[in-house]
């Protein structure tokens, strides 16, 4: 945080005020927190999503840095349900959505998963390149197939949120707490079952911690590996099905704003542990939107927030030799 | 469709130029690698050589001063990773991921400025007598100088990794630094050198995308160009001479389609635009499916030097 002041002293800007609009303001000033105490849900929700099921596979050594594609795709499919039964009303679309965003995020996510566990395929490097595949995919799909035929033209889907059947309302009027929230928060309590009292959880963390040993231990990789991307992958398609069909409201080309990378910060500062990752999401939730009102308040820009998340994350790892290791004052004989 | 404008040896010419920064990249990657060390924070390195080189190109109006500034703070901006993972013992995986956050985050805050604003290019160097041979001349000796660096560099990398000590050096701390540890090598000091090393090439490779390829500054223009970069190691089996193949290979399908696409083809642009990614997956594919011949046997491990 005190890096943080000196970077926003950098930009000519009075450090104590920066500080106290990103990480005060949006909180507890009556000007802004009836608008921005919301937002940290909406925005929290989908990084701890995403968040969370890229915790497993880094837990595992399986890095999966392509949550944002698997949430791109997770978007698509989701609306695509979604406006295939346009303007049918019924109850059933909405659950019906979520199967298909997880889905989409699965399938993304199965591709360098299946590659990786039988050919041994570079898993960082194949879910990478992915992102950019789905980028490609959304571009392609908000100007043709899921275009708004009254659109006049322009690109980008039908707005689910004006279709009463698809859209992904706030369970509590003016919290923020959309269904997509809910679903993260189950998924805290969920994959901390997992990890402490399953087997599959106990799985995970001995391969990540001893390769080998978990292989004497009859751990079965490739079903790991799957376990690790699929999971991850469903739920970043999750994250993005939410938010296409709620905040978002509909697909168009600048659709994905990032979150899947900035889950991977999230998961590192919460140590990879479910309850950690909860409050680093809201934490960093916290930087946007704070960042967002630096941006209309001191005209910051909004890259510097940017830049402030992946100092954290810098910190954060340069201290985990303090955790990690003992520190000895004088040499040792 | 119209191929009759696809000009051979103007693609041949525009290959160099587009696979140039890849190559830059990836050499220095290679040596990276090489060391011992997996650095994913190419993309980063590389997006603050591009904005560093054009700042500094656009207020002295020389590019060649853009890119010496580029490899510089670039390779500066490197030695956070080094000393994170080879100081603090941070994760490799971790740390390159966090550095290419961080450099495009920095490179977005620096260069808003200048966006929109054109960049001085380098002039091409008309090399005398072999530029006027018909056909071939256009074709390979009328580029800019960072085209003929970073060939020559592909050179001294491979003379360097074979052909000196320090380089048996190098690759002994990559393929057992224990063992190399136990001969009396800097283990820490070789890898931290050949980090700085990395990032000044992909900082070269960075300022040339935003001074020759495209001569102008967009947010986040290097558009995974860093991870490409990687792959073609992968791809090269660590060795220079195939790393320079790679990245002539992948700047020759980005050249192709960009060229299919002004010609008109009947293939959606999306689809076209998308290739190079898959054609890198595909690639990916066939060389792991041989196996990973030649990779570093301590790539990636951390170094105790108690252990």
């Amino acid at each position: 945080m005190i890096s943080g002041g000196i970077l926003f002293a950098a930009l000519g800007e009075n450090p104590f005020e920066a500080i106290r609009i990103i990480f005060w303001d949006p909180l507890f000033d009556p000007n802004f927190a009836s608008y921005s105490r919301p937002q940290l849900l909406v925005k929290a929700g989908p990084l701890i999503l995403i968040a969370i099921g890229l915790s497993f596979g880094f837990k595992a050594g399986v890095w999966n840095i392509g949550a944002e594609g698997q949430y791109i795709l997770g978007a698509i499919f989701g609306a695509s349900v979604a406006l295939a039964f346009y303007p049918m009303e019924s109850k059933f679309i909405f659950p019906l959505m979520i199967i298909a965003g997880a889905l989409g995020g699965f399938l993304w996510g199965l591709i360098p998963a299946l590659l990786k566990a039988k050919l041994n395929t570079n898993e960082i490097l194949v879910s990478l390149m992915l992102v950019y595949v789905a980028e490609s995919i959304l571009a392609s799909v908000s100007q043709g197939l899921l275009k708004n035929p009254d659109g006049y033209g322009f690109p980008g889907s039908r707005n689910l949120q004006n279709y009463e059947s698809a859209a992904n309302v706030e369970i509590i009027a003016n919290s923020g707490m959309h269904w997509g929230v809910l679903f993260a928060f189950i998924t805290v309590i969920f994959s901390y079952i997992v990890l402490t009292k399953h087997i599959q959880g106990f799985n995970i963390q001995l391969t990540g911690q001893a390769p080998r040993a978990s292989k004497f231990a009859g751990v079965n990789p490739t079903a790991n590996i799957v376990f690790c991307l699929g999971i991850s992958g469903a739920l970043a398609g999750l994250a993005g099905m939410f938010e296409v069909s709620g905040p978002s409201g509909q697909i168009t080309i600048e659709f994905n704003s990032g979150y899947g990378f900035t889950a991977i910060i999230v998961a590192f500062l919460g140590r990879l542990h479910p309850i950690g990752i909860f409050l680093s999401g809201l934490l960093i939730a916290l930087t946007y939107i704070g960042g967002e009102l630096a941006q209309l308040m001191l005209g910051l820009p909004g890259a510097s927030i940017q830049l402030f998340q992946g100092m954290l994350l810098f910190f954060l790892l340069a201290t985990d030799l303090f955790a990690n290791y003992k520190v000895k004052i004088g040499a040792d004989n | 469709m119209d191929f009759s404008s696809i000009n051979p040896a103007l693609l041949i010419a525009s290959l160099m130029v587009s696979a140039t920064p890849i190559l830059l990249a990836a050499i220095g990657e290679a040596v990276v690698e090489k060391s011992g060390v997996l650095n994913l924070g190419v993309e980063g390195m590389m997006i603050v050589g591009a904005v560093v080189g054009f700042i500094v190109a656009v207020n002295t109006d020389t590019p060649l001063l853009g890119f010496v500034c580029a490899a510089i703070i670039s390779g500066i901006f490197s030695i956070i990773f080094g000393i994170l993972t080879q100081y603090l013992k941070s994760n490799q995986v971790a740390t390159g991921l966090g550095l290419t956050l961080v450099g495009l985050g920095l490179s977005a805050l620096l260069g808003r400025p200048y966006e929109g604003m054109k960049s001085p290019t380098l002039k091409a160097l008309e090399i005398p007598f072999f530029s006027d041979i018909p056909v071939l001349g256009k074709m390979l000796f009328s580029h800019d100088l960072m085209i003929y660096f970073s060939i020559f560099l592909v050179t001294l990398v491979w003379w360097f990794l074979k052909y000196t000590h320090a380089g048996m050096v190098l690759r002994a701390v990559g393929e057992n630094h224990d063992a190399a540890h136990a001969l009396g090598y800097k283990v820490v000091r070789v890898r931290m050198l050949a980090i700085m090393f990395g990032g000044a090439t992909s900082g070269l490779g960075g300022a040339y995308i935003s001074l020759a390829r495209v001569p102008q500054w967009t947010e986040g223009m290097t558009a995974g160009a860093g991870w490409i970069a990687l792959a073609i190691v992968v791809f090269a089996s660590w060795r220079p001479w195939r790393v320079l193949f790679g990245a002539y290979i992948f700047g020759g399908v980005t050249v192709l389609q960009l060229n299919l696409q002004a010609a008109g083809a009947s293939i959606p642009v999306e689809y076209l635009s998308m290739s190079p990614y898959l054609i890198t997956i595909v690639v990916l594919v066939i060389i792991s499916s041989r196996g990973n011949q030649g990779a570093p046997a301590s790539l990636g491990r951390p170094f105790h030097a108690s252990s």
